[in-house]
């Protein structure tokens, strides 16, 4: 097992390498000039072209690439033209809202999903099955911000439950903490949802076919038993899959949610960032986001002999 | 029993949990047109800096509400007779946030830095022989020859605001930002409290020590009234209104046209309209490259255009724009309308007629379009039209806000990466006079982008420069403003105004060219 994690480790170094030298020539192609934009709208040529000297942006790419690597190299991700903060600081204090929203939207994604894909496949047919198929249906097609405004005009504009917008540190409140996180949560959950309830739904379905949940119903095991513990369990590996991409995909791109709920996380700092042309910063997340997918990637794998136990790594 | 009582006690529990946290008493908390990332304001032009610099800076002199030079943390001053030599005295008590007072050698540098970087200072500078600190508290500035424009300058109410920060800081090289953000102003930067993207915090300065008179404008007294102030990054506009319907903030400033109905609406919301003189669009052209290197194509554009188009489809409501011929600001003191008549009223034969001498041969010319910035979006589609009609060929480019400012700045030709034509707007403080308004500078290279040529516009506005007397300067406004119909270095598109929206339990906000916090009241 430690040679198989070591193994994927090592591997995702190239992978890693392949990111940064694409995410910075993608950045160095695109048009924008960060020095333009940081020395305002009464700069003169020679005041931006000044910044662009003091950012190191007059240098040639190689000489460029050589720097950000070289510092990379020594655990030092830069610092944001923009922010002119350090960019490990940066992310450091954007990483909390953004594990919080994704751990909460799983949270409720799984809790409320798997119950109604199993349910859904034991009802194969039936009415609730087909409730459940519709609405997970409208979750995939309804645009996140369309029911963020739908949940904010009823839950805190006209009952007043919940704050319209903002995050409150776990450092300051678990109530307050919990009380802003529910509706964003909600928001993205709903795609979340309908995603899982319809895997959960074929999988159990596929199962549920097999031999030895007919064998297990022969010997007289109760129903409940047979769908959870034999059923789901057997169905569990594209399901965990599902939900781990999930969570991968929440800790790089809930952009739209952070910003209809003014959520200071990793989104609206990468949206903040690629708007400035901030390229350190953009590079640093960029690479951040590809090694989450890495690890994630490996997570997923490493837990499906927990299900399968013919998997072998 | 034991069970219900467990229920009874999580039930307890979870409402202590969900509590509202409780905010200390006189806390504002507002959404402003941007996030603050930047706080030098000496070192950049962003006008959300220019507000932050109010919060924590102070100026040594103000412009009051009728646009008058009155002294904020001068107490008092004296000129030579030969009106060469000007020297400023400080008033007592004046403390930087780190307890330590306010002298003459502050402000000095704190003038260098502004001068170095601000293109009025720029300026101002090639007047002043020496500024030197006489004692702790009197300096004295000595000029070449005589100006008006040392006390404007100094009393220059946006971008680049000469704020006075501490030598220590002051002596940063104007071309790096500053790292400490010790200020002497009416607020405190709460810097442990910053974190770009989601909120800036301001608190109340205790030892600050306003002047007696009244607040007027940017001048007077400032008195603070909040306990703490917070800037929160929402920048989801419809966000920012149901957090002020729903009463989580307090006060919006520059709301969103096509949501100002939805704030009407509300009894617990009002519109304060706080600026004026609002703000201006300009077209500007580019004077290096075909087609407009020529006068007269540039020329054919003033009668192409008409303002109100362009103010119906970005505004839209008339209580918030006013169509306005005056390079230098309907209301303001240099206000005209000389050598104006017949021009921005889309008179599309002329335009084409002009063309024609002008030998304009049909190649497109390239727009830049901002597609993010609300307040600028529909320009480009209404200049497009109307150029059309004029006889113009148009490549309107599409791109956020930031590709524009960044391919502005080219001075390529349009098939490398280069631009003929873009809008944008002015804080119409900016462009008050001939010498502030950066578009009239046309000093070729050293010109902004655009980098308009023409010396006899210098010439006019070295003499407004050089002018003291206030009858004499509008003269020479209207000279300028008869020489812009010649050159054209860039054209007004109208005048437009955004109110505050804030809870009704807000008051005392000032009017003023800028937002500004202080004599601002949260009644209970």
């Amino acid at each position: 097992m430690a040679g198989y994690v070591l193994r994927r480790l090592l591997a995702a170094i190239p992978v890693l390498a392949i990111v940064a030298v694409l995410v910075f020539l993608m950045l160095r192609l695109t048009p924008g000039d960060p020095a333009a934009v940081i020395a305002g709208d009464n700069a003169s040529s020679e005041q931006i072209a000044l910044v662009r000297r003091t950012l190191g942006l007059d240098q040639s790419l190689p000489a460029q690439f050589a720097i950000w690597a070289g510092n990379l190299l020594h655990g030092n991700l830069g610092e944001s033209f923009f922010f002119k903060k350090s960019i490990g600081e940066l992310i450091l204090g954007r990483i909390e809202p953004t594990l919080s929203l994704a751990a909460a939207t799983m949270l409720i994604a799984v809790c409320v999903a798997i119950p109604l894909g199993v349910v859904a496949a034991y009802r194969h047919g039936s009415w609730l099955d087909r409730i459940v198929m519709g609405v997970s249906v409208l979750g995939f097609s309804v645009p996140v911000f369309v029911i963020g405004y739908l949940l904010i005009y009823v839950f805190s504009i006209t009952l007043g439950w919940f704050p319209v917008q903002g995050y409150q540190p776990l450092a300051d409140g678990l109530g307050g903490y919990l009380h802003r996180l529910v509706l964003p949560a909600t928001t993205l959950s709903v795609v979340y949802i309908a995603l899982i309830a319809r895997m959960t739904r074929a999988s159990v379905l596929e199962v549920l076919n097999e031999d030895y949940i007919r064998t297990a119903r022969a010997k007289g095991q109760v129903e409940r038993k047979i769908l959870f513990r034999h059923a789901l369990k057997n169905a569990a590996v594209p399901i965990v899959t599902v939900v781990g991409i999930g969570i991968a995909l929440l800790i790089g791109g809930v952009v739209v949610t952070e910003s209809v709920f003014a959520i200071p996380g990793l989104g609206r700092l990468t949206v903040d960032a690629v708007l400035a042309r901030d390229y350190p910063t953009i590079q640093a997340l960029i690479l951040m986001f590809s090694g989450v997918y890495v690890l994630i990637n490996l997570l997923i794998d490493l837990t499906y002999s927990l299900f399968d136990p013919r998997i072998r790594h | 029993m034991a069970f219900r009582r467990s229920v009874l006690g999580l039930v307890a529990a979870s409402a202590a949990l969900l509590a509202p946290v409780g905010a200390p008493a006189q806390t504002l908390k507002a959404v402003m047109h941007s996030d603050v990332k930047i706080v030098d304001p000496i070192w950049t032009t962003a006008y959300i800096v220019r507000n932050h610099g109010y919060m924590i800076y102070d100026t040594l002199f103000a412009l009051d509400a009728k646009g008058e030079v009155k002294p904020q943390m001068v107490d008092t001053y004296t000129v030579s007779p030969d009106t060469l030599t000007y020297t400023f005295t400080l008033r007592d008590g004046l403390l930087w946030h780190d307890g330590k007072p306010v002298t003459a050698e502050d402000c000095v540098a704190s003038i260098k830095r502004w001068a170095a970087r601000d293109s009025l200072g720029q300026k101002l500078m090639t007047f002043v022989e020496g500024m030197s600190a006489d004692d702790a508290k009197r300096f004295t500035v000595k000029l070449k020859s005589p100006t008006g424009l040392l006390l404007f300058g100094l009393a220059k109410p946006s971008s680049n605001v000469p704020f006075m920060m501490p030598k220590r800081v002051a002596e940063t090289d104007p071309n790096q930002q500053i790292s400490d953000f010790t200020g002497s102003g009416p607020f405190v930067m709460k810097t442990d409290e910053w974190k770009p993207g989601d909120r800036i915090v301001y608190t109340k300065f205790k030892d600050y020590k306003p002047r007696p008179e009244p607040a007027s404008g940017l001048a007077g007294g400032k008195v603070v009234k909040l306990d703490r102030v917070e800037w929160l990054a929402i920048s989801d506009q419809q966000q920012a209104v149901n957090a002020l319907l729903a009463g989580e903030i307090d006060l919006i400033e520059q709301p969103a046209y096509d949501l100002i109905p939805l704030l009407k609406g509300d009894d617990g919301v009002k519109l304060v309209d706080y600026n004026p003189l609002g703000f201006q669009y300009a077209m500007r052209p580019n004077h290096l490259i075909k087609p407009f290197d020529n006068p007269k194509v540039r020329q054919a554009m003033t009668y192409a255009l008409n303002q109100t188009d362009f103010l119906q489809a970005v505004v839209g409501d008339p209580d918030y724009y006013k169509p306005c011929k005056a390079l230098f600001v309907c209301g303001s003191p240099l206000a005209t309308d000389k050598g104006m008549d017949g021009l921005l009223e889309s008179n599309f034969a002329k335009s084409k007629q002009l063309l024609k001498e002008a030998g304009y041969d049909g190649t497109p010319i390239v727009l830049l379009q901002s597609t993010d910035l609300q307040t600028l979006t529909n320009l480009g589609p209404v200049a497009k039209q109307l150029l059309e009609k004029g006889g113009f060929k148009v490549d309107m480019q599409s791109s956020d806000w930031q590709t524009v400012v960044s391919r502005r700045a080219r001075k390529d030709p349009v098939d490398k990466g280069g631009w003929n034509l873009m809008n944008t707007s002015w804080v119409s403080a900016d462009i008050l006079n001939p010498v502030m308004s950066s578009f009239m500078n046309m000093s070729c290279d050293k010109a902004p982008f655009g980098w308009p040529c023409d010396a006899e516009m210098e010439k006019l506005r070295d003499d407004f420069a050089r002018e003291v007397d206030p009858g004499k300067q509008k003269a020479i406004a209207e000279a300028v403003q008869v020489r812009w119909r010649e050159v054209v270095p860039y054209i007004p598109l109208g005048q437009f105004y955004i109110p505050i929206a804030a809870r009704k339990n807000i008051t005392g906000i000032l009017t003023a060219a800028a937002p500004v916090f202080w004599n601002v009241e949260k009644k209970k």
